[in-house]
């Protein structure tokens, strides 16, 4: 029976029903995105290394070195020379070591200059190398030719055969002269979900060499991405390179130095939960509003349904499930809110970062989100439901004759 | 053994405000020494507004609790019982008729019967569906009581009241809110299924033209000794 009261009253308040289960509909979305959000990044920024244990760069910060060389943000901390990179590819500890030169872009999106053996050698993830699409292939050293990242490539419009000309610097200006040189696209590179999908990518000493470059850094890397034989080998790596008064810096291990971003902008994150939450108590006192502004129109239901032998706990628990359901219905239609949300915040990171979130992926939050929802709905309708508890049946059923 | 006994049956009320020396004033309203209803009896009681007679039918079908006294409904002390007790003695033997009515307005006709047994016996929708048919109204089942006219409301109120198979039927001024005709249709219909039913009906009503119908009538200020006086 209670059910079907719960039932009624809702399909007789359904404006109030539909409005206060859309403002928990949109907490509960806002919840559940900067949760999601907030963990998938942090775990996924903190695996992306493109396959690479470590980054060798000039003297400056590791986090610097490691969002300019492995996600292609922000500018190299300095250059290496290529005696730097020859020391390091001789390291006993070290697997594969790639060059990287940066400084150039097209309309805004990155050149980097590398090795061919970065496409053929390098598996960015266990198992997965890069792929190119049938009919197309890696650049050859020595020519004008380019690989695109995936996202790059969509954005730009681009297919093999398209020829562009670099423009100098990281950051497009539409008033600087473009570099002479004419760039021709041989492949775009499958999607790997990383950084890498949003660099175009050029022979080395394309970026070295190219037409208005300093000549007399001609030979110089931004940075080198190094593979250990086994990751532990960083260790006296990164004690040997990173001693005081060196000129070098040895980024090592990637995911510990990512994760200080995060410690950096913890705050923010602290920020934007407690919103999330302060959203979700607005939400919930919304509920205990909606119900008890129309407690007053109610009472005398109240008083008809105890006259017909209602127990005092049978409209208790009326106005309780009530909220519970309203509660649930908002929590269920958040889903629907934090997919679209999610769903923008995630195209957002892809477009900034070229890192791919997967918001619909399982994540703990699906449950207890929206069961503290609930939680807090019934707790909004606890107080009418003490109203409606106390409702006096005689003075309000019928006037005393 | 009568169906209803009611012994030495006191209400008072604190009335708002006070005499000045911080006690509040109470009020008597009910004082029955001696009040018995048998079985499928009906009889009406004649009382002006304010005379305490709602208090008593409220007294009788335990939504309010006494002072003191005893009320006995088919054997079963009342008085003794917890409120959620008198809840489920109401719910499984007491059916009452309001003068407004009091159906709920986001219930269908038949939801409103359907109420009349969800706290007792349980809903039998089928029973809910013959009652309504029974009292004129098996074409509007499905009508809100503001698609219906007064008549026809005080009609659903007369087949919750029916719903739970009362042993006894409460009715307060059934008819005040009705027109001449409608009023008497009502009454009609309402001693109609008490008696079908074998449910004893105890009608309070002012209207000289109502207690006309009953062969058995009494004046309230006959059974109900109080004064309303300040005894505190």
């Amino acid at each position: 029976m209670i059910f079907n009261l719960i039932y009624r009253s809702l399909r007789q308040h359904l404006l109030a029903t539909l409005v206060t289960a859309g403002s928990i509909a949109l907490a509960s979305g806002l919840l559940l995105t900067v949760w999601v959000v907030k963990t998938q990044s942090q775990a996924v920024f903190a695996a992306t290394n493109s396959g690479f244990d470590a980054v060798l760069g000039a003297r400056g910060s590791k986090l610097q070195l490691v969002l300019n060389a492995i996600f292609h943000l922000e500018a190299s901390p300095g250059n290496l020379t290529a005696a730097d990179f020859e020391m390091i590819r001789h390291q006993r500890e070290v697997k594969i070591a790639i060059p990287l030169a940066v400084g150039d872009n097209y309309q805004g999106w990155r050149i980097a200059g590398t090795i061919e053996s970065l496409f053929t050698d390098v598996e960015y993830m266990p198992g997965h190398r890069y792929q190119v699409g049938r009919g197309e292939r890696f650049f050859q050293i020595g020519k004008l030719e380019a690989v695109v990242g995936s996202y790059a490539a969509k954005k730009l419009g681009w297919q093999v055969g398209t020829t562009f000309h670099p423009s100098h610097g990281l950051i497009f200006n539409p008033q600087a002269e473009h570099h002479e040189e004419t760039y021709t696209v041989v492949g775009v590179l499958a999607p790997t979900n990383t950084p890498v999908d949003r660099v175009i990518w050029i022979p080395l000493e394309g970026v070295q060499t190219m037409k208005g470059h300093n000549p007399l850094a001609a030979t110089e890397l931004s940075a080198v991405l190094v593979q250990l034989r086994a990751p532990e080998a960083g260790m006296m790596l990164n004690l040997r390179l990173n001693s005081p008064g060196g000129r070098l810096t040895f980024a090592y291990p990637i995911g510990t130095i990512v994760a200080e971003l995060f410690n950096k902008i913890a705050w923010f994150d602290q920020v934007l939960t407690l919103v999330a939450w302060l959203v979700a108590v607005v939400a919930s006192g919304s509920v205990l509003v909606s119900i008890y502004n129309s407690m007053s129109a109610r009472a005398r239901d109240i008083a008809i349904l105890r006259a017909l032998g209602a127990r005092r706990r049978t409209v208790f628990g009326a106005v309780i499930g009530e909220a519970a359901v309203i509660g649930l219905l908002g929590a269920s239609a958040g889903f629907a809110v934090f997919a679209g949300l999610a769903g923008s915040v995630a195209a957002l990171i892809q477009a900034q970062t070229g890192v791919v979130l997967e918001p619909l992926q399982w994540n703990p939050v699906f449950c207890w989100g929206p069961a503290v929802f609930v939680g807090l709905c019934i707790l909004g309708g606890c107080v009418p439901a003490f109203k409606a508890y106390r409702v006096p049946v005689a003075e309000t059923i019928a006037p005393v004759s | 053994m009568p169906l209803l006994e009611v012994k030495n049956l006191i209400k008072t009320y604190a009335a708002p405000g006070g005499n000045g020396d911080g006690a509040g004033a109470i009020h008597r309203v009910v004082e029955v020494a001696s009040f018995t209803l048998e079985a499928g009896e009906q009889r009406a009681l004649r009382g002006e507004s304010g005379s305490g007679k709602t208090t008593f039918l409220h007294l009788l079908a335990g939504i309010l609790a006494p002072d003191s006294g005893s009320i006995l409904l088919a054997g079963r002390e009342i008085t003794q019982l917890s409120e959620a007790g008198r809840d489920r003695q109401r719910a499984e033997s007491i059916g009452y008729i309001f003068q407004t009515f009091n159906l709920l307005q986001g219930h269908t006709a038949l939801e409103n019967v359907e109420l009349g047994m969800a706290f007792g016996r349980g809903v039998d929708r089928a029973q809910a569906g013959a009652l309504l048919q029974r009292v004129g109204l098996g074409d509007k089942l499905g009508h809100y009581p503001r698609q219906l006219s007064t008549g026809q409301q005080q009609r659903v109120a007369v087949a919750r009241a029916l719903a739970n198979r009362p042993k006894l039927v409460l009715a307060d001024e059934p008819t005040g809110n009705l027109d001449r005709r409608n009023a008497r249709e009502a009454l009609q219909l309402i001693r109609e299924v008490c008696r079908e039913s074998g449910a004893a009906l105890l009608l309070v009503s002012h209207d000289e033209r109502v207690l006309a119908q009953f062969e058995q009538m009494q004046d309230f200020m006959t059974i109900n000794r109080a004064l309303v006086t300040t005894v505190a």
